[in-house]
């Protein structure tokens, strides 16, 4: 079998039907669409209001309210420092969570630094917060709630629709990070009460370098202070020329994912759970991490007691995974994530995400089952933990020797 | 950064992948590491009554440089006496298998795991601690 990709939250392919989409803006179509006074501005302009309708009608939004960014890092940090700049005489106070991205974990810490106070909600140990956690939150001068839709390692997907209502009661104003969600899960801004909503290309089949930041005009009309100044494109909240190649790309991938959507999230989930089947008949001592109910179709993240992650991903090399082993991070520490749900450390090391997507097939599940189950074998073989627990010896109870 | 050749070689053709019974006499049986690190290495020696290392087994939790180290550590040792293996410096662990800076410390844990064993033997065979070189004040 030729390689396996099963880290699709990392990053996904192009579609074919994107880039064929793409290529005109690089050759024939080059113009700037900021360029208002000739045929090559007029075409690239109207790719790109094209484009932004194909990505509005995702998730139920007017293509006024879409702002092209670099993708969600830049659309986290505009949405949450943009409004903490803009609202800061109306408040300092913000709401997020602990185990959100590092792209908006970072924003929020550094407001921190410059007079903001954030309150980091606890998800409980399926990754989910609930409305009581927001609203207890929630003070007089809470400017912002920033909740991820979906979580990238572990897919579980938040209460969005009922803290959405809550914002809209308590008017303050609502951001997610859609990042994983977009394009996988039905995602619409008016009847979950969305105000900011970030989105990446490159996690919908499209190109890297893109993405878009939703930015409600009405009931209420956000507002917020650009990171980026040079000129006011995209309404003054995000200067410079346009990526029209990759915004075209963006629009093309988000069309192609709200068609796909409806067939494609039932046939992922059903590869998903034959993954999760197949590897709870033929293992023991597995759990799998997340929520089974709110949850990524195509997410699943799995803890195999007594082997670690890393070397794990080096027994069955030929299939792409992510783990939550401190051994795949540069920083030597294991998944922040996964110690926010509470998982003891020894499972967050033996921990692996495996994210299918739509090029993912049946004989592709079939086959990692099988090298899993294979390399977890092996790998027990060698490990002194399994080696203790096989002989009835707590290894909670044990004294380890640091060093 | 791809895994190195002779890290992928130790996972796929473990060498002295085991156990022995750690409650005889001339068996040593060092655990390094903890869980929440991601990192455990058991190793174990056999000595003779030469103090020679005639078997030594490992079993690791762990990355693939861990586990690479530790099994390189087993088939170093076997053969020395139990004064030369506690010359294994971690360094040669690294060159042996080109781990990049971010693995050193799983060939440091090797060799702990090393020492640890040849201090369990000891202490089993009443060898005291090797004298410190001081000299008595008077003499």
């Amino acid at each position: 079998m030729k390689s396996v990709y099963l880290d699709n939250n990392a990053t996904t392919p192009v579609d074919p039907r994107v880039l064929d989409a793409m290529l005109p803006y690089f050759r024939e179509n080059f113009g700037n669409a900021a360029s208002r006074n000739h045929r090559y501005g007029w075409v690239a302009e109207e790719a790109v209001d094209n484009a932004r309708e194909q990505v509005a009608k995702v998730i139920n939004a007017s293509s006024k309210e879409i702002i092209w960014t670099s993708g969600s890092t830049e659309g986290n940090n505009t949405a949450i420092l943009g409004v903490a700049r803009m609202y800061a005489d109306k408040g300092k106070h913000l709401i997020t969570c602990r185990i959100e991205h590092k792209a908006v974990i970072d924003p929020c810490k550094f407001l921190e630094t410059q007079g903001y106070e954030v309150t980091w909600l606890e998800p409980d140990p399926t990754g989910r917060v609930s409305l009581e956690q927001v609203k207890q939150a929630m003070r007089d001068d809470t400017i912002l709630v920033s909740l991820m839709f979906a979580n990238n390692e572990v897919g579980t997907i938040h209460p969005i629709p009922e803290i959405g209502a809550l914002c809209k009661q308590r008017e303050i104003i609502f951001h997610t990070d859609a990042t994983q969600a977009f394009g996988k899960v039905p995602i619409d801004v008016e009847a979950m009460g969305i105000d900011l909503l970030s989105l990446s290309a490159h996690k919908i089949y499209g190109p890297k370098g893109v993405g878009a930041l939703y930015v409600r005009r009405k009931k209420p009309r956000v507002r917020l202070q650009p990171l980026i100044h040079g000129g006011g494109h995209e309404r003054g909240m995000r200067s410079g020329t346009l990526n029209v190649p990759g915004i075209v790309g963006c629009g093309a991938a988000a069309e192609v994912a709200m068609n796909e959507m409806p067939t494609e999230s039932v046939r992922i989930a059903g590869l998903r759970d034959r993954m999760w089947a197949g590897l709870s008949e033929h293992l023991t001592e597995i759990s799998r991490n997340g929520n089974p109910q709110h949850c990524l179709p195509n997410t699943l993240n799995v803890s195999f007691l007594y082997v670690e992650g890393e070397s794990l991903m080096m027994g069955f090399s030929d299939i792409a995974v992510s783990s939550g082993s401190a051994c795949t991070s540069a920083s030597l520490e294991p998944s922040y994530v996964l110690k926010g749900l509470g998982l003891g450390d020894d499972l967050a090391h033996s921990s692996i995400r495996f994210s299918l997507g739509r090029f993912t097939t049946e004989e592709e599940i079939d086959y990692t089952i099988k090298e899993v189950v294979k390399a977890v074998n092996h790998l027990r073989n060698m490990s002194p933990l399994y080696e203790m627990a096989q002989q009835g010896i707590d290894l909670s109870k044990v004294v380890w020797q640091h060093h | 950064m791809a895994y190195s050749d002779k890290v992928v070689d130790h996972y796929q053709n473990p060498r002295n992948v085991g156990s022995m019974d750690a409650a005889l006499k001339n068996v040593g049986t060092g655990i390094v590491g903890a869980p929440e690190c991601g990192d455990v290495m058991k190793l174990q020696i056999k000595v003779d009554e030469n103090d020679r290392i005639v078997d030594a087994k490992f079993k690791t939790f762990g990355c693939g440089s861990a586990i690479a180290s530790s099994s390189l550590a087993t088939e170093w040792v076997k053969g020395r006496t139990l004064d030369e293996a506690s010359q294994l410096k971690n360094t040669e662990i690294v060159t042996e298998l080109a781990l990049p800076p971010v693995k050193i410390h799983c060939s440091v844990l090797a060799e702990d795991a090393v020492r640890a064993a040849i201090a369990d033997v000891k202490k089993k065979r009443g060898h005291t601690q090797p004298a410190a070189t001081t000299v008595a004040a008077n003499s």
